[in-house]
């Protein structure tokens, strides 16, 4: 796929099609360009040069950085989408390589399947180079390299016809480093035909370990075999019912259910894995299916809680004009060893937990049912984050290193200081606007109003100040002096007051109020 | 201060919605070795905020954010039937429909019946019909003298009101929590004065 990135990206863009467009990369001397657009070829931009030089060209050009994650993970995706045409795809840098041995028959011969290739990822906007050819190897080196759109096919098995459609490729067809290609322009060898022409042993000797070309060359004329390594992923367990007739009741989900639990749980229990995500789909009688899924906080496979968990899920579903099929998936597994609790009939506290979770999750909402989640952030609000307490039992520790290390440049703060300072049982999730009667510049608030109730200051301690992260907000922002009030009736309140007087960043400062003491 | 013997419902008003009194009162009362469980309503959290845990002793909770009253209800009740748990905190605004007396007395059958304490907290409602065995009233009072800055807020104290419990007279008290136990608080006033007094001769 030789545009892919370009292709990705101008799908969703919102520039004109016809701006001349960059992609670049970090590259060892400055940015280098990764795919450009049609409109910047013309205009002599090329993949692979430095974006000073192609600005040196034409200024007009527009720089955006490239996804390289975002354009690996299509390949991915494309790769699963690829299995309708072979069971064996594997990815191969960027491009796919699928195993069409018996398959071509099935698209009527290998031009209706090449056809049908085109035509499918024309169909979602990619241009696609293919070829197909008796080895792996030679297939690379004729769709990137070949002259014509789409090289005409070698039936032959490794004889004369691969070797002729070889022959007049560049050495670097066959995917030796850059290096090795060097030596060989040098040594006046441009194409395969003239490496094919030279004695194995010379060549051997000239060239050894990982540029290695006498290799190279067996692997795209099939002397040496080259399999592909699919990634091939365990089918879920799975557990399937047929119905008679159409059942249109309600009840017809949760009975269902009913039969396909054991089922399912018996698969996992013989794979030794524990369902953490469960998906119920019950196929209508006109073709389309209705889906129900659920997730747990810890792998299970407890007929009696993944029943319970799904019970509500399967009889809301929609039968139409009636199910006649139903499965079951466990869409997300994970190892679950068999366990005993303990030796007497105590449940342990953290499987109840996690049960108590799921059902609240499935209820409420992932977004609902929380845990804390300290993070290591100087403005109150931020410092106790929340995480779905579904994926928090596990995955907070993985998900907290990684932020740890994309901010180490940063000033961090030892969460010890900020554990024992003061702080409110409560906390508004919007600071709300009051008005205060304080000494001014900067003495202590006297009197305020919050939500049309005057409160008298009795007590006051302060301030506390809490910069802004300069590193993270815009660099108007103000800082916070906290006061710790009470009120004449005893009412503690946490209020700030934002920014100061001549401080450079508006005009006077503004109060808010921020928690509750109790 | 009247503890009940077994873990039940209590139901604890706080007489100003917009006072966070109560929490003080009632957190020190609570088992940190165990998770906890804390059922705030949309509206609870709209009036008078969200709990912010470096402020509460115990990080190890699970929050709930339900939608309205009835959520917030079965919510607690899941809670209540689970026995990892230390305690269900349950904060609903008003008086809503779904909070009757069927309801009360069903999380107090459960929480009896599984040992894990459950406290209603009402932000802005009426004392109605309810199955809590023990029903509070708390709200702020002037703290007590701080040693280190007299201008500042000491320790916390608080006016509850027990107005209904079963097997016990209704009482009130004004107490102060220090190092985990509750002290009386002589009627407010008198002390504070007394203590001013004698700084400033």
């Amino acid at each position: 796929m030789p545009h892919l990135a370009i292709e990705r990206w101008a799908k969703s863009s919102d520039y004109a099609p016809d701006a001349p467009v960059v992609l670049t990369v970090e590259g060892t001397h400055g940015l280098i360009l990764h795919a450009v657009t049609k409109a910047a070829v013309e205009r002599g931009a090329r993949a692979g040069a430095r974006l000073t030089d192609a600005r040196a060209l034409d200024p007009a050009l527009v720089a955006e950085p490239a996804d390289l994650a975002e354009d690996a993970a299509l390949i991915e995706r494309l790769a699963k989408w690829a299995g309708r045409w072979s069971p064996l795809v594997e990815v191969d840098g960027d491009g796919l390589r699928l195993d069409i041995t018996g398959v071509a028959h099935l698209f009527g011969g290998e031009r209706g399947l090449m056809r049908d290739v085109q035509r499918s990822f024309a169909r979602v906007g990619l241009t696609v180079r293919m070829a197909i050819a008796p080895t792996a190897a030679a297939a690379w080196a004729l769709a990137r390299f070949s002259k014509t759109l789409i090289p005409t096919l070698s039936r032959g098995r490794e004889g004369e016809g691969l070797l002729a459609q070889l022959s007049p490729l560049h050495v670097s067809a066959l995917r030796l480093d850059a290096d090795t290609v060097r030596t060989l322009e040098r040594l006046g060898l441009k194409t395969i035909g003239a490496l094919i022409d030279l004695p194995r042993v010379a060549l051997a000797r000239r060239f050894r370990g990982a540029e290695d070309v006498v290799d190279a060359l067996d692997r795209a004329l099939g002397r040496k075999p080259e399999p592909l390594t699919a990634a091939r992923a365990d089918p879920p367990p799975r557990a399937t019912l047929r119905m008679e007739e159409p059942a249109t009741h309600p009840e017809a989900g949760p009975q269902a259910l009913e039969r396909l639990i054991p089922d399912l749980v018996g698969q996992l229990q013989k794979r030794r894995l524990g369902a953490r995500r469960l998906s119920l789909a019950g196929f209508r009688v006109d073709g389309s299916v209705a889906t129900a899924t659920v997730a747990t906080a810890i792998a299970s496979r407890e007929p009696k809680h993944l029943q319970r968990l799904l019970a509500d899920k399967a009889t809301a579903l929609d039968p139409g004009f009636g199910f006649d099929a139903f499965a079951l998936t466990a869409e997300w597994v994970e190892d679950l060893n068999a366990a005993q609790e303990s030796l007497a009939e105590e449940p342990s506290g953290e499987r109840e937990l996690a049960r108590l979770i799921d059902r609240l999750t499935v209820k409420l909402g992932r977004r609902a049912v929380r845990r804390p989640q300290a993070e290591e952030r100087h403005l109150p609000e931020r410092a106790s984050g929340w995480s779905p307490a579904v994926s928090s039992l596990r995955g907070a520790k993985a998900t907290k290193q990684s932020k740890g290390t994309s901010l180490d440049c940063f000033p961090r703060i030892k969460s010890g200081v900020a554990m024992t300072a003061v702080r409110p049982q409560r906390l508004l999730d919007r600071p709300e606007a009051i008005d205060v009667i304080y000494a001014t510049p900067e003495g202590m608030p006297r009197r305020f109003m919050w939500r049309r109730a005057v409160h008298d200051i009795a007590r006051v301690e302060g301030p506390e100040r809490i910069a802004p992260e300069w590193w993270r907000q815009p660099s108007s922002a103000r800082l916070r002096d906290y006061y710790r009030v009470e009120d004449a009736s005893g009412r503690r309140y946490w209020i700030y007051r934002e920014g100061l007087i001549g401080d450079g960043r508006g005009g006077l400062p503004n109060w808010f109020i921020h928690g509750l003491f109790g | 201060m009247p503890q009940p013997l077994r873990p039940t419902l209590s139901e604890l008003f706080a007489v100003h919605p917009r006072d966070g009194g109560w929490a003080g009162f009632l957190l020190p009362q609570l088992d940190t070795a165990k998770p906890l469980l804390w059922v705030q309503d949309r509206m609870a959290i709209l009036e008078s905020g969200r709990i912010h845990p470096p402020g509460l002793p115990s990080q190890n909770l699970i929050h709930v954010e339900a939608r309205d009253a009835r959520d917030a209800l079965w919510a607690m009740e899941e809670g209540v039937r689970c026995a990892a748990l230390s305690a269900v905190i349950g904060e609903i605004w008003g008086d809503p429909r779904a909070l009757d007396f069927i309801a009360t007395r069903r999380l107090a059958v459960a929480s009896e019946r599984s040992q894990v304490p459950c406290w209603l907290v009402r932000l802005g409602g009426t004392a109605n019909l309810s199955g809590a065995r023990m029903r509070w009233r708390i709200a702020s009072a002037p703290s007590l003298l701080n040693d280190l800055d007299l201008r500042a807020p000491g320790l916390p104290a608080w006016d509850a009101e027990l107005f209904r419990a079963r097997g016990m007279p209704p009482d009130r008290w004004t107490i102060a929590c220090e190092a985990g136990a509750f002290h009386l608080v002589a009627a407010s006033g008198d002390r504070t004065l007394g203590e001013v007094e004698r700084l400033r001769a």
